[in-house]
């Protein structure tokens, strides 16, 4: 423990140790070891089926590792909680697939969003407070749908619907993100926007990206996490990982 | 108060105020006008309009948890059922000694029995403040059992459904069995008064009516108060994408419950209405075809908009009653056809038609 506990300072945010899931005898996560820093922007990429979804499923509470360790913010012990308490102690999740509440309009999806007590008692009796309606216009505001607040989230373009779940995370306040495939069905126009938000995120908050797309997190650059079999391959600047002989065997068979 | 919680709901309104100038009109031209005046409307027919507007109720609480929530039940009519017996409890003590048998201390059908004396769950409903809180304490306390273990176990979709159907079937059998203490195969019935009326009075109609209608309004604002708030934006957003929900941090299976007690105790209430209005309450009632038939008011009504539920339930119920008058035997291929043709034709519903596309408050 003292050998793994010393790649880890007071600064990583996110610590994942030695965990290992299997479903039906296949690892889709197998001693797999990753430190966030606290602030940092960074890109995971690997072939599907490398096991980006299920590390994120792990991070959120959605799957129970088989062993390993989790924490979050030092002493925050993550396998113990379960979706909500992980999602109310600060941690966010963009979806691959959007998924918006289609029923509800741009602003009833921030206002369901924003940081706030989550009681269904509370939230019968009382509305939002001017802080969360401030932190809302300020959200659609960034995301830029300013003028769409009274749509219903259905009529949005795909790229609208990625903005607005984003925007959904940004009023939730959380201290990591994490953005599963943010520009996936995005024009490039939309994607360079994408980026600039994301990058201008990192530092006040800690964001954590999961990518196809090596056009779009060359953009980002940032420090990049090739998965693999459900471990880490290689870690570094996009550079780097390019020139890696063991990256390009996975990715290109050579 | 009012204002709020009906601004952007048209079909609330309308609806709301109709119901409030029947509850007032109609008794008086019940009561004030000769019978043989064109205006005057007859006891009966004020006494299945009332029955109605219970089913109205029914529809509107069903509508709450499977147009708002996403969970549809096919068991609804259990909790009704609850209410209704609960009700008729209530009723039976109040017969006292005017039973056939004659006997002060026992309803008929325990003497029948042979019972020595009364079962402890008989206790207390003499008096009318115990049975009107088991009117919605028994069909909550069911709800939220059922709830918890369904909800906590995320079990949903059709596999809920399901087991709402399971559980209105296995209270029917129960019910059906004398040992089971609450009249068996025959129910409860030949009551005699309400709160020291005579039942069948004109008087008591018009007041079960009136009652009846109060109790659709309360349970319109009531539902509204929810789907107009906070809470009711983040029970459509479980309906849409549970999991997503769950991400934002909301307990999705706290909301799930305490939207199906409430929807349990308007159900309830319904049936404790229901119950003086027909004279009778028996197993029946919990007969699963029963909770399909008030799915199928809210399908036809249009769902998520609880005047749809509403409008749906009266529809269909004049519908029959005026079908069974005529060709007694095709109500059931007609209620069928209805169903299927407004799926095809009505996916939204009647209110469908009126309401413009989906636009918010």
């Amino acid at each position: 423990m003292n050998a793994l506990t010393a790649k880890s300072d007071a600064s990583t945010l996110l610590y994942m140790e030695d965990v290992t899931v299997s479903f039906d005898g296949f690892k889709a996560i197998n001693q797999l070891n990753l430190y966030i820093e606290e602030g940092e922007l960074r890109c995971i990429i690997g072939p599907n089926g490398a096991g980006k979804s299920t590390m994120m499923d792990i991070v959120t509470g959605k799957t129970r590792p088989d062993k390993g360790v989790v924490t979050f913010g030092g002493d925050i012990d993550l396998l113990a909680l379960d979706e909500p308490e992980i999602a109310t102690i600060g941690i966010g999740r963009k979806f691959q697939k959007p998924t918006v509440f289609e029923a509800l309009t741009v602003f009833e999806n921030l206002e369901v969003a924003v940081e706030g007590e989550r009681s269904p008692g509370f939230n019968w009796r009382y509305g939002l407070s001017n802080l969360q309606k401030e932190r809302i216009a300020d959200v659609a505001e960034i995301i830029g749908l300013s003028d769409q607040l009274g749509a219903p989230a259905q009529i949005l373009s795909h790229g609208q619907k990625q903005w607005l779940e984003i925007g959904m995370l940004l009023v939730q306040k959380p201290r990591l993100l994490l953005v599963d495939e943010p520009v996936a069905g995005m024009t490039h126009q939309e994607m360079d926007r994408t980026g600039e938000l994301l990058v201008s995120l990192a530092g006040s908050h800690t964001v954590v990206v999961v990518e196809h797309d090596m056009d779009f997190v060359r953009s980002l650059d940032s420090r990049v996490t090739v998965l693999h079999q459900g471990s880490v391959l290689a870690e570094g600047s996009m550079t780097d990982i390019q020139a890696n002989t063991e990256v390009k065997r996975v990715y290109l068979g050579e | 108060m009012m204002g709020t919680l009906l601004r952007g709901d048209r079909g609330g309104q309308v609806l709301l105020t109709v119901l409030a100038i029947c509850a007032v009109v109609m008794p008086m031209c019940n009561l004030m006008l000769p019978v043989e005046h064109p205006w005057h409307v007859s006891t009966y027919q004020l006494n299945l309009f009332g029955k109605y507007l219970c089913y109205a109720l029914l529809a509107m609480s069903v509508d709450l948890v499977w147009g708002y929530m996403g969970f549809l039940s096919l068991g609804h009519g259990a909790f009704f059922g609850l209410g209704g017996y609960a009700m008729g409890m209530y009723l039976m003590r109040q017969i006292g000694d005017r039973g056939v048998y004659g006997n002060p201390e026992l309803p008929d059908f325990m003497v029948f029995l042979n019972w020595e004396s009364l079962p402890w769950y008989w206790w207390g409903f003499d008096f009318f403040p115990v049975a009107l809180i088991a009117v919605f304490l028994v069909p909550g306390l069911l709800a939220f059992i059922f709830g918890w273990l369904a909800f906590r176990s995320r079990v949903n979709g059709v596999y809920l459904s399901i087991i709402s159907q399971a559980m209105t079937y296995a209270l029917m059998l129960a019910f059906f069995r004398n040992e089971f203490g609450f009249g068996g195969n025959n129910g409860l019935t030949d009551f005699k008064d309400i709160l020291g009326f005579p039942i069948s009075a004109q008087g008591t109609r018009v007041a079960l009516f009136v009652a009846s209608a109060v109790a659709v309004i309360a349970g319109y604002l009531l539902c509204r108060s929810i789907v107009q708030s906070r809470a009711g934006r983040v029970v459509v957003a479980i309906r849409d994408a549970e999991d997503r929900a769950r991400f934002l941090g909301y307990r999705v299976e706290s909301y799930q419950l305490l939207v199906l007690v409430i929807s349990a105790m308007l159900a309830g209430l319904a049936g404790a209405l229901y119950v003086p209005q027909v004279g009778i309450i028996n197993p029946g009632e919990f007969s699963p075809l029963n909770s399909i038939e008030i799915v199928i008011w809210v399908a036809i009504g249009g769902r998520a908009t609880l005047y749809g539920a509403v409008l749906g339930a009266l529809l269909v119920s004049f519908s029959k009653s005026w079908f069974t008058a005529v060709l007694p035997d095709y109500w059931i291929f007609a209620l069928g056809a209805l169903f299927v043709l407004s799926t095809l034709l009505l996916p939204a519903g009647v209110a469908g038609i009126t309401r413009r596309r989906v636009t918010s408050t």
